[in-house]
């Protein structure tokens, strides 16, 4: 299955577009499953370093979650003030105290302004932002979160550390194959080193 | 794994139980798409089910025009649990007595006496226009239903 929605400025991303490896997850902040992929993600951010970028689309499953609508536009809010990240962060890491109160409070500890984003809610504005990545992701081959894609394509492997690294692993040596295809000056035991650096 | 009706040949009507009391036929829906999802079984875990997924995507699938309809051979009381829990907005039908009747029907029975994972997309006129079959463990997701949708348009 291929990622059918290129990441763009207008995504949530971690890390340079100039990175050889690009992670995209489709989350959910109500699935208890994101809330485990959620250090999974952190570890293999620390691993690969700047050799990985990192996206976060929403897929909420509305229905079967009911905060997790409203918490992904919360952090559509956020995103708007230049603190997704922050508040993607506290979203995961009170997973189990999800509530429109929490909603409220992590604005606040966030210097977003609860009443701000509480209207936000009401109002449904992120709403379409939310929506739009849902859709990009049901038409890319999402069928339950977290769904990850490796530059671009679907990982159907287990979500643990372990299987996630070696895939990352696997799109890294294909990069740096295609660098020494065009570099011929990078011989064997070069080729070597630098692999051996991931 | 089962031999399904391919796209082309004209989807067998039926009229399966949705409520102890209410039925719903296949030719109700004559004039506009339906999707047919035959699954296994009520009662899988929510984050990779395959009817959760399809339940969030339901307005995508009405953009169209098409109706959902769900399929297994569990019972209507046991639909009606598994649906209110899970907040279904589409419905769920029993294929219940005699067991698997329109599965066979469809070529999506299996042996062991459950339906397969198998999607049909019906044209306004009841003829099957895309149909697939996933392994039993493998949540097909909405792919290919959207885009037989979209062909349906063109």
């Amino acid at each position: 299955m291929q990622l059918k929605e290129d990441v763009t400025p207008d995504d949530h991303s971690q890390g340079q577009e100039e990175a050889k490896v690009t992670l995209v997850e489709y989350g959910d902040y109500q699935c208890s499953d994101c809330g485990s992929a959620y250090p999974v993600v952190k570890r293999l951010q620390e691993r690969f370093g700047e050799s990985l970028r990192f996206t976060f689309r929403n897929f909420p499953f509305a229905q079967a979650h009911p905060m997790a609508e409203s918490a992904a536009e919360a952090a559509e809010y956020a995103a708007t003030k230049g603190k997704f990240w922050q508040m993607h962060d506290d979203l995961y890491e009170h997973q189990s105290e999800l509530s429109v109160e929490l909603l409220a409070s992590l604005a606040t500890k966030n210097e977003l302004g609860a009443e701000l984003l509480t209207e936000a809610l009401v109002q449904q504005t992120f709403q379409k932002r939310v929506r739009k990545d849902f859709i990009g992701g049901a038409r890319s081959g999402v069928n339950g979160t977290p769904t990850f894609f490796i530059n671009g394509i679907r990982h159907d492997g287990e979500g643990d550390v372990e299987t996630l690294a070696v895939a990352i692993e696997q799109f890294l040596w294909r990069t740096l194959a295609n660098q020494s295809l065009r570099m011929p000056e990078m011989s064997g035991a070069r080729l070597l080193r630098v692999a051996m650096v991931f | 794994m089962s031999q399904i009706l391919p796209s082309g040949s004209p989807a067998p009507d039926f009229a399966l139980h949705v409520t102890p009391d209410q039925t719903v036929s296949l030719s109700e829906f004559r004039g506009r798409p339906v999707i047919l999802a035959f699954y296994p079984a009520d009662w899988s875990p929510v984050c990779g089910d395959q009817m959760a997924l399809y339940n969030e995507i339901l307005p995508e699938f009405r953009k169209y025009g098409a109706e959902l309809l769900g399929i297994s051979v569990d019972g209507v009381w046991c639909h009606t649990a598994f649906a209110k829990d899970r907040k279904f907005h589409f419905p769920l039908l029993a294929d219940f007595e005699p067991k698997g009747a329109v599965a066979r029907l469809y070529g999506s029975y299996r042996q062991e006496g459950i339906a397969e994972r198998a999607l049909f997309v019906v044209d306004k006129d009841g003829m099957i226009r895309w149909s697939y079959c996933s392994p039993v463990g493998v949540n097909p997701g909405a792919v290919g239903i959207l885009q037989a949708l979209e062909e349906l348009e063109r």
